[in-house]
């Protein structure tokens, strides 16, 4: 096989098992399991093949031209660069990991056909953003993200929170994708072509009339997909949804679609200092944010939803100054121990029957209970504060790298204030990241009081999945000497001067923490707080459905706790109130466009109701108001009827001859 | 006096012949019969007030030179015709002697209804018949056999058309007016059922 | 002779006859108006025709139809006057009113409206 066509079947596969998933699931259970798990794992092997077959050398390029349009031309085109295989390795692998989870985790769960139906079919479209060349074609792909997404969020639509947090997300990324779909017309319009290499190379040769227009049209469209600032309101309250799919969608996939597609449209970006500047910004705010913000979250997987906001952010704070090397880098290592935070946050909620940190600080024994998960969880939160020689640390170093790069004024091109923005807001969003990183495991795992309910051992299939991301999670940040082959870019090998402020910056921010919670200990055990949903023999799903639809009426909010003895309250002070809100933007958007649609609803309504039936109830009773004036002339007498026939003829006649003379 | 020799004399409008005179004075009869035929309250005096009317306009026909016409009114309306409405009028038990009730409550439409239709038609008629005059002089019109001549000659079809349609009048009104035919049948009918 | 004076004369006596036939109760007072009205439009046409010196005559040969068809007229009209009186015990039109809009009807109409709209249904 060509490395096209193995590259051609990476996406057909799970594309064909989530539609033989979806006809065949009702009728033959048994081959649901396989049918979910056997494309991806597939994908997977196929991924891997393509991208051995390619190799990091020139990369591979193969079209078919679709039907003619007439003016711009749309091809199904493949473009296999060193960054293209190794984020569909990336995909598939995840995707692999997650099908195998979900297998145990909604073990009895009735809908699970189409769930894992679902599943694949978003595996498959991002494998298809990830490996096109045409960017119609990954438009394509995009949206059939974005519709998944909204039905995997609201999988629990039995619960209040999952079927807002469904129809949020679609609407947000919806918001942010019709200026990306205006963005891509006026880039193929500028260029002439849907090719990305085509426009690629239009951007190089300054063939773009309009370079900041096209990228902050397409910006749009990758804050949604990405949620970065202002469009990541949509992604913390995503977390109703299984936490499977909170690590396929949330941390793997659809996210990272955003960063990859400007990272694939890099030169574009480059050839405006302003979508840079405003790149660098977009950045800088999201990082430091959404890392307030995870500081204050109870619901654990919020709290790894903003972390994921933030790490997002480093990706496009690399982007922003130009080195799309070191964001695609941070890209793998955030996938691997990203998807496995979450996939261990779903044991801990299964183990603890709550996802309320402030009730799992009050729980004794929950490490004991879940060796996997603990071992595993701690190397991926250490990855994730970056502390070295774990994945996240080499990764954020190249970032870091990077900016301080660009703010010497050493990269060409890039604004020197963008650097210097990246690299203030990355090094604060270290500290913090650590921070809230080492709040997560302390209250997750050193939590004091009555023992955890033994739920028994978690099935094989999700303990292995989390050592199989273990190793990734690990030991990928050695990568940093190789990858440069791969994507020709300059070295990621950490440098000593972001090291030492990054890992700086990381340690003060657990020292910080450490204190914090070591303090606020004897509060937490003198005030007992949280409600424990404990399900022994159920599914893992089941307490999660429950626990989401009791945190509101539990703790008084869908994402904060009045948990005096929580280290984050003590850490953050008076900020702490506006970070556990996420800094009050859904009541901004809410007043700004919830509140105006709801009254043009109204106002439609009214016009409807009270304005339009008006006419419509006024053309009925006229005419019986009329019928019933003429039925009074209905007398039964013939001579009544003869006198006015009469009358009228008389009439008539007059008129007539007046006419007939022209009087 | 005949239609023949009135119809000697010369026309002119504001100088009456002899023709003209009597046909404004039997016409102002007749009219004058007419109206009273439809406002007196005795109901048989209306039938013979309608004579008085139909024979003034019989002797009009006469002044038109129309015999023939003349004398079909004479014999049809005023022999059979009132001859039938008296019959009706005694065999409908109508009162004989003033009755306070013979005109309906929209009497006043009507006579509004009435003057309206008489104010416009007079007003069209003299209007365009103002300068137009008959001429009377020459062989007469509607002698026996002129009329004759004509209803055979031409006429034939409708004439026979007509007597058909006599007939029928002739056949339903004999229908309608025995007495309860249907009903004693329908007696009949249950008695050989009983 | 001045066309005016039978045509004004018609033209009166129809009206009069209008006016009887509008104005009197007695359905045979009527039948009578309704004579007088047809008697006019006779003298209009004898006028016309004689006016015209129509070779065929029309005008008398419709005359003496009119005349004809009146007689029938007022043989099958006496014959319903009489059938009626009989039946009734009164010649007056103005009696004769059952297919008056009586407000009876008004409580029946919401039913008939629903039990259409359940058929339509």
């Amino acid at each position: 096989m060509t490395t096209t066509t193995t590259a051609v079947l990476v996406p057909l596969l799970p594309f064909l098992g989530a539609v033989a998933g979806l006809l065949t699931g009702r009728r033959a259970p048994g081959f649901v399991r396989p049918l979910a798990v056997l494309p991806a794992v597939a994908a997977a092997v196929l991924a891997v093949v393509v991208a051995w077959q390619q190799g990091g050398g020139k990369a591979v390029d193969a079209a078919t031209r679709l039907t003619p349009t007439g003016s711009v031309p749309i091809d199904l085109a493949l473009h296999l660069d060193g960054f293209a295989v190794l984020a569909a390795v990336l995909v598939g692998v995840v995707a692999t990991c997650v099908q195998l989870y979900s297998t145990a985790y909604l073990r009895n769960d009735p809908r699970y056909p189409s769930y894992a139906a679902l599943v694949s079919l978003f595996t498959s479209a991002m494998l298809l953003v990830v490996y096109s060349g045409d960017l119609m074609v990954l438009l394509v792909g995009w949206e059939v993200m974005g519709i998944c997404s909204y039905f995997l969020v609201g999988h629990y639509w039995e619960t209040k929170e999952a079927r807002a947090a469904s129809l949020k997300a679609f609407l947000v990324t919806k918001f942010g994708d019709v200026p990306f779909l205006i963005g891509i017309f006026a880039l193929a319009a500028d260029a002439g072509t849907f090719r990305i290499n085509g426009i690629l190379t239009a951007a190089a040769n300054g063939g773009l009339a309009h370079p900041t227009l096209d990228a902050l049209l397409l910006l749009a469209g990758v804050a949604g997909k990405s949620a970065q600032f202002p469009l990541h309101t949509w992604l913390p309250d995503a977390m109703a949804g299984p936490t499977p799919v909170s690590a396929l969608i949330h941390a793997a996939t659809m996210v990272a679609a955003g960063v990859y597609v400007v990272a694939r449209l890099l030169p574009v970006f480059t050839a405006s200092t302003a979508a840079l500047v405003v790149l660098a910004v977009m950045a800088a705010v999201t990082m430091v944010g959404s890392a307030l913000a995870a500081l204050a979250q109870d619901d654990i997987k919020r709290v790894l939803a903003y972390s994921t906001i933030g790490q997002l952010g480093y990706m496009t704070g690399a982007l922003a100054v130009g080195d799309r090397s070191a964001a695609v880098f941070h890209l793998l290592t955030h996938g691997a121990f990203k998807a496995l935070l979450f996939l261990g946050a779903g044991v801990i909620i299964h183990a603890a029957g709550t996802n309320s940190l402030s009730a799992m600080a009050r729980t004794g024994g929950l490490a004991r209970r879940i060796p996997d998960a603990y071992w595993t969880m701690t190397v991926a939160l250490l990855a994730l504060a970056a502390i070295p020689p774990f994945s996240g640390f080499f990764s954020k170093e190249a970032v870091l790298g990077a900016a301080e790069h660009a703010a010497r004024g050493e990269a060409s091109g890039i604004p020197g204030a963008a650097g210097w923005t990246v690299l203030a807001a990355g090094l604060l969003t270290a500290l913090l990241t650590a921070a809230y990183a080492g709040r997560l495991w302390l209250m997750a795992f050193r939590g004091t009081g009555p023992e955890a309910a033994d739920h028994g051992r978690e099935p094989v299939a999700i303990n292995a999945v989390l050592w199989v991301l273990f190793v990734p999670a690990l030991a990928l940040g050695l990568a940093a000497w190789k990858l440069p082959d791969w994507f020709g870019g300059h070295a990621l090998t950490p440098t000593l001067t972001t090291s030492v402020l990054g890992t700086g910056c990381a340690l003060l921010g657990l020292v910080a923490v450490h204190a914090a919670w070591r303090r606020s200990r004897a509060v937490t055990a003198a005030v007992p707080m949280g409600a424990v949903a404990a399900d022994p023999d159920a599914a893992p799903y089941v307490s999660e459905t429950e626990t989401i639809a009791t945190h509101e009426q539990a703790y008084g909010s869908i994402a904060g706790a009045q948990d005096p003895g929580d280290p984050g309250r003590l850490l953050l002070g008076p900020l702490h109130r506006h970070a556990a809100t996420g800094f009050h933007l859904d009541v901004v958007y809410s007043a700004l466009f919830v509140r105006p649609t709801r009254a043009a609803a109204r106002l439609a309504q009214f016009l409807d109701r009270e304005v339009v039936e008006t006419y419509v109830r006024g053309a009925a009773s006229a005419p019986g108001l009329l019928g019933a004036a003429v039925r009074r002339a209905q007398t039964g007498n013939v001579q009544t009827y003869l006198g006015a026939l009469f009358a009228g003829s008389v009439v008539l006649a007059v008129a007539a001859v007046l006419v007939a003379t022209g009087a | 006096m005949t239609g023949h020799t009135l119809a000697a004399q010369a026309p002119g409008f504001l100088s009456p012949s002899g023709v003209e005179v009597a046909f404004l004075l039997v016409g102002i009869v007749t009219l004058g019969a007419a109206l009273i035929t439809v406002t007196t309250r005795q109901l048989v005096h209306a039938a013979l007030w309608l004579v008085v009317a139909l024979g003034g306009l019989a002797v009009e026909y006469l002044l038109l030179t129309a015999e023939f016409i003349a004398w079909v009114q004479v014999l049809i309306y005023v022999g059979s015709v009132v001859v039938l409405l008296l019959f009706g009028l005694m065999l409908t038990k109508a009162p004989i002697g003033r009755s306070p009730d013979a005109d309906s409550g929209n009497r006043w439409a009507a006579l509004t209804v009435a003057v309206a239709a008489a104010a416009a038609l007079v007003w069209v008629v003299v209007d365009a018949f103002r300068t137009t005059w008959i001429d009377l002089r020459g062989s007469p019109q509607g002698t026996t056999k002129v009329t004759g001549d004509i209803l055979f000659r031409h006429w034939v079809l409708p004439f026979e058309a007509l007597s058909v349609l006599l007939l029928a009048a002739l056949v339903g009104a004999i229908v309608l007016s025995r007495k309860g035919q249907g009903e004693r049948r329908g007696e009949s009918g249950e008695g050989e059922q009983h | 002779m001045h066309l005016v004076y039978p045509a004004v004369l018609a033209a009166l006596l129809f009206c009069v006859g209008l006016y009887g036939v509008l104005a009197r109760r007695n359905a045979i007072l009527v039948l009578m108006s309704v004579e007088l009205m047809l008697n006019a439009v006779n003298l209009n046409l004898v006028a016309f025709d004689v006016w015209l010196r129509d070779t065929l005559h029309a005008g008398q040969a419709l005359t003496l139809f009119v005349i004809a068809v009146a007689a029938a007229e007022i043989g099958i009209g006496l014959a319903i006057v009489l059938l009626v009186h009989r039946n009734r015990g009164t010649a007056d039109i103005d009696r004769l009113r059952d297919l008056k809009e009586t407000p009876d009807d008004r409580p029946e109409r919401p039913e008939q409206d629903q039990q259409k709209a359940e058929a339509a249904a």
